[in-house]
């Protein structure tokens, strides 16, 4: 009973019910939203590492087109939001460094080999994936050791945080925002091939649903969609249940990320949308009955490819301030100099990943039957 | 090429899960005591309040 598909949707409610009696009812909401993105990122196989894999290999430039489209709704909401309540909303809003900037190029290069981004690797891990799952577990360890040196690289050459809205002024910097959407449009047009420009209509559905479940986070949780963060706490969860003194390093010694540490997991925006989209997901696989048949054992040298990359990939998304959701998707949408950099870098470093992982699937045996990069 | 397929994939999805599950248990267990009485308003937006959540986009300080 509880595996079906209505036994699930009131297991989450279920879920929602006792967060909004026991933690408060902002964290119930978090955790909805976030059951909100997995289940269209899953249900409506919405991607990002997959559909730039496309536009390189391919010539396909639909999913690239429904992720800036999702772009451009949710900054046209979110840019006049946080230009109305600047004391009750942030964006995410870094600065552009030479870590910041090879972090989102060693992300790229990784998420191709993992076949996941920050969000695609939750989402493959909560459908179902063994090589998702395997891929998760480093992910998180690699984002909490980022957070023990993250200091140490941002020191290295890093500007001052920079904004569209500090710069332009807010209606600026939604018109530019919108403005160098549109030309990176034009280019992916320009490269994808005729009949695969414009994307499928779940892709607009999808694209819309992502903007509104984006907005909603920021009006609830005061902050963008985010996904990283929340791994990095989990691993330092794990590692001062473990004994680790983690007082005695810069990142979780700062009152911020100590008061984070010490308290529940169901208070943490970013835990609570990352463990509803993981719910999210599992219900929408369990929706499109694509839970079965299991797929061969892949071979040696690929699975050590995305341990390696997953870990990799974790670690380079705490230099780049954030993964395709936290960097570039709520970084774009927020009006962040650091999300279009971040998009930058990482796209290059997306196409030596692609790469890459064709030269792991080439293994002398036969790779294992594996899903869509997210 | 093993002949051995990976786990099931519903299997998979529910280990996570439960993991998942274990994890929040015995954070609960360890961190504050969870109080709602005390959480921050419904929404931030309106609040009144500064944004007092962690992200990935967020230079330690």
């Amino acid at each position: 009973m509880l595996l079906t598909r209505t036994g699930l949707v009131l297991l989450a409610l279920v879920v929602a019910a006792f967060l909004a009696l026991f933690v408060g009812l902002r964290f119930a909401f978090l955790f909805l939203i976030g059951v909100g993105f997995g289940l269209t990122l899953e249900g409506l196989r919405f991607g990002f590492a997959g559909p730039w894999k496309a536009l390189v290999l391919r010539r396909d430039g639909r999913g690239v087109m429904a992720q800036l489209l999702a772009i451009g709704l949710t900054a046209a909401v979110a840019l006049p939001l946080l230009a109305a309540a600047p004391g009750e909303l942030m964006g995410a809003h870094a600065p552009v460094g030479a870590a910041m900037i090879a972090g989102a190029f060693v992300f790229g290069a990784c998420m191709q080999i993992v076949m996941g981004c920050g969000s695609g690797t939750l989402v493959n891990a909560g459908s179902g994936n063994a090589l998702g799952l395997l891929a998760l577990v480093f992910f998180v360890v690699g984002s909490f050791l980022g957070t023990l040196h993250l200091a140490w690289w941002t020191d290295l050459a890093s500007l001052p945080v920079l904004t569209l809205s500090g710069l332009l002024g807010a209606e600026g910097a939604l018109a530019a925002t919108l403005a160098a959407l549109a030309a990176v449009a034009v280019i992916v047009a320009f490269r994808a091939e005729k009949g695969a420009r414009l994307p499928q209509g779940r892709l607009f559905l999808a694209a819309g649903l992502l903007a509104g479940l984006a907005v909603l986070n920021l009006v609830v949780a005061g902050q963008p969609w985010g996904i990283v963060y929340g791994l990095g706490l989990w691993g330092a969860k794990v590692a001062s249940a473990a004994g680790a003194d983690l007082s005695q390093t810069a990142f979780w010694a700062a009152p911020g990320n100590a008061e984070r540490l010490a308290s529940s997991l169901l208070t943490d925006v970013t835990s609570l949308t990352n463990l509803g989209l993981v719910a999210g997901a599992f219900i929408a696989a369990r929706w499109r009955r694509v839970m079965d048949p299991a797929p061969a054992r892949p071979a040696a040298r690929l699975v050590g490819g995305i341990v390696v990359a997953a870990l990799l990939m974790g670690y380079a998304s705490r230099l780049a301030f954030g993964c395709n959701v936290g960097a570039f998707f709520s970084g774009i949408a927020t009006g962040s100099l650091h999300g279009w950099a971040w998009f930058a870098a990482a796209f290059v470093g997306s196409i030596l990943g692609v790469r890459i992982l064709a030269w792991l699937q080439t293994a002398p045996t036969a790779p294992a039957r594996l899903e869509t990069a997210r | 090429m093993s002949s051995r397929p990976l786990p099931r994939r519903q299997t998979v999805g529910l280990a996570l899960l439960a993991a998942l599950a274990l994890l929040v248990a015995a954070d609960i267990g360890t961190s504050a005591p969870l109080d709602p009485f005390r959480a921050p308003p419904p929404a931030a937006l309106g609040s009144g309040a500064a944004p007092s959540g962690a992200h990935c986009a967020a230079a330690p300080t």
